[in-house]
């Protein structure tokens, strides 16, 4: 990534709709990661990437590029071959209470019922039970699941579970949210309409947003800013920024010119890629 | 009805009253001393389950079994959570662990005897070689199955290893464990029956040699069924605790 790139980040926070939020100091820095697995496999390749605090930010290539090894490394959960990931300034180590995750496969315990799993991050850091259950409570109303708090998760579908992954990550306050292609094992209707619910849910929540996708379409209507990988061993190969006011109604977004144009020459960018 | 729909709604239980019904006939007409007739095997049963010498024999078996379960359990279950979680002890061990799931342990039972005495501490012993490595390997299945996502999950919130081990992998592997408990239940009763049959001095071991010493088939026979239908039923019960657990075995 070349210099220019970088300085075109500030000068887009202006047209941005939670500009209060956002700031010019990048939350997250990622410097020169570079992944090699033990059987030489190379799965990231010297990764330079800023995120900028209070935006939601994709990390957009193809499959098999290294998109989650990225995101696992600035969850604190691999550590990298080389290079480093710095999280308000603090070089990341390991996991920290600055992040949650949202799970591709949802990652929920099937032996708890919604409840205690939304509470589960709370109750690892030991948050008393009647405290950390009017938490998740909340957090359960506000992703549109009151009424299930005591179901288990193989009584819900796809999409419920889904909403029980994103309870949780949001029960325990963190800076940044990230999601792993966590709408990639619900049908197209539901991930329509969780994409809609989770732009709404960020309009109260302001949080910062790292999220992984393989769908073009998906990540140009959730978007601020498109980090374009390339494909094993990745580098950044774009940064796009959509220019897309996510406060207007969810419908408006994929009639808007910005969305359609983002997505063909995103096309065109990845369409190299695919021989 | 057509026919298939009726063999459709048939219940299982009566072809267990067809084969008895066979038994009567060729206990009647057969005219093999092997085979009393089982209407006479079903009275002489309701009569031995009263002696004392049953209730003695079954005291002993169940003190047995009970031992020999509660330390296959105890080491078993420790054991494949060791193997499960930790690659050099897997590595170390899994070959035994392999050699004794196939191997014929009842050829072990003589061998044992000398060292243990011919006695309870035998039969002991037979109960947990029988039992203990199913245990082991459907316990370190179990850890083995908790999906890499669940583990991550627990980590990137703050867990602790103790709690992870706690709260996520012990409950995990719940459902294999109890598998493999059924499994060495079934096991521990035939290890309690054979290690009894070939000392030949003990509980139900006694029993069947004093029978059949003494030609007494409707007491030999009267004895096997009960003693078919005391596994069966215990089984039968440990199943149904691992069925209360299924719910969430196959939804991971």
């Amino acid at each position: 990534m070349d210099a220019s790139t970088r300085d075109a980040c500030p000068a887009r926070d202006a047209g941005h709709p939670a500009g209060g939020v956002a700031d010019a100091t990048p939350i997250v820095r990622v410097d020169g990661v570079t992944m090699r697995y033990a059987n030489g496999v190379s799965a990231l390749d010297g990764i330079d990437l800023d995120i900028p605090r209070g935006r939601l930010t994709t990390l957009l290539g193809p499959s098999g590029c290294g998109k989650t090894t990225l995101l696992k490394i600035i969850a604190g959960l691999i550590p990298p071959t080389a290079g480093t990931v710095a999280v308000n300034d603090r070089i990341v180590t390991g996991p920290g209470p600055d992040r949650a995750l949202v799970f591709q496969d949802f990652a929920l315990l099937p032996w708890a019922t919604v409840l205690r799993n939304v509470a589960f991050g709370l109750e690892l850091r030991g948050v008393p039970r009647a405290e950390r259950e009017a938490i998740a409570a909340k957090y359960i109303r506000d992703v549109g699941l009151a009424g299930f708090e005591h179901q288990y998760p193989n009584q819900l579908s796809g999409g419920m579970r889904q909403r029980a992954g994103l309870a949780r990550a949001l029960a325990v306050d963190a800076d940044i949210l990230m999601m792993d292609e966590p709408f990639s094992a619900v049908d197209e209707q539901m991930r329509r309409k969780l994409q809609e619910d989770l732009l709404s849910l960020l309009q109260v929540e302001k949080k910062t947003v790292i999220f992984v996708t393989h769908s073009i379409e998906e990540a140009v209507y959730l978007s601020d800013r498109i980090v374009l990988l390339s494909r094993r061993p990745s580098r950044v190969s774009a940064i796009r920024d959509t220019g897309i006011a996510h406060d207007q109604p969810p419908d408006q977004i994929r009639r808007d010119r910005r969305y359609l144009d983002t997505v063909d020459e995103i096309w065109d960018t990845l369409k190299q890629y695919l021989q | 009805m057509t026919a298939r729909s009726i063999l459709d709604h048939v219940p299982s239980g009566v072809s267990l009253l067809v084969w008895a019904a066979l038994w009567e006939l060729v206990g009647r007409f057969g005219g093999i001393d092997l085979i009393p007739p089982m209407s006479q095997i079903a009275l002489t049963a309701i009569d031995i389950v009263q002696t004392e010498k049953f209730v003695t024999a079954l005291a002993v078996t169940a003190q047995a079994f009970g031992i020999g379960m509660a330390l296959a359990i105890v080491v078993g279950i420790p054991l494949g959570v060791l193997m499960g979680v930790w690659r050099p002890a897997e590595r170390l061990l899994d070959v035994w662990v392999n050699i004794f799931i196939s191997a014929p342990l009842t050829a072990l039972v003589p061998a044992l005897m000398p060292l243990l005495g011919i006695g309870q501490t035998t039969v002991v012993a037979t109960v947990f070689l029988f039992a203990v490595w199913v245990l082991v390997i459907d316990t370190r299945a179990g850890i083995h199955h908790v999906g890499g996502s669940l583990l991550d999950m627990a980590r990137l919130f703050g867990g602790s290893r103790t709690q992870i081990f706690f709260k996520v992998l012990l409950p995990g592997a719940l459902p294999e464990i109890l598998t493999g408990l059924r499994l060495a239940v079934v096991r521990g009763v035939k290890g309690v029956v054979i290690g009894q049959i070939i000392i030949a001095l003990l509980g139900f071991g006694e029993l069947f040699e004093l029978y059949l010493q003494n030609f007494l088939m409707e007491e030999f026979w009267a004895l096997v069924f009960v003693v078919f239908a005391l596994a069966f039923v215990l089984v039968e019960a440990v199943g149904l605790v691992e069925r209360r657990f299924d719910f969430y075995a196959g939804s991971r």
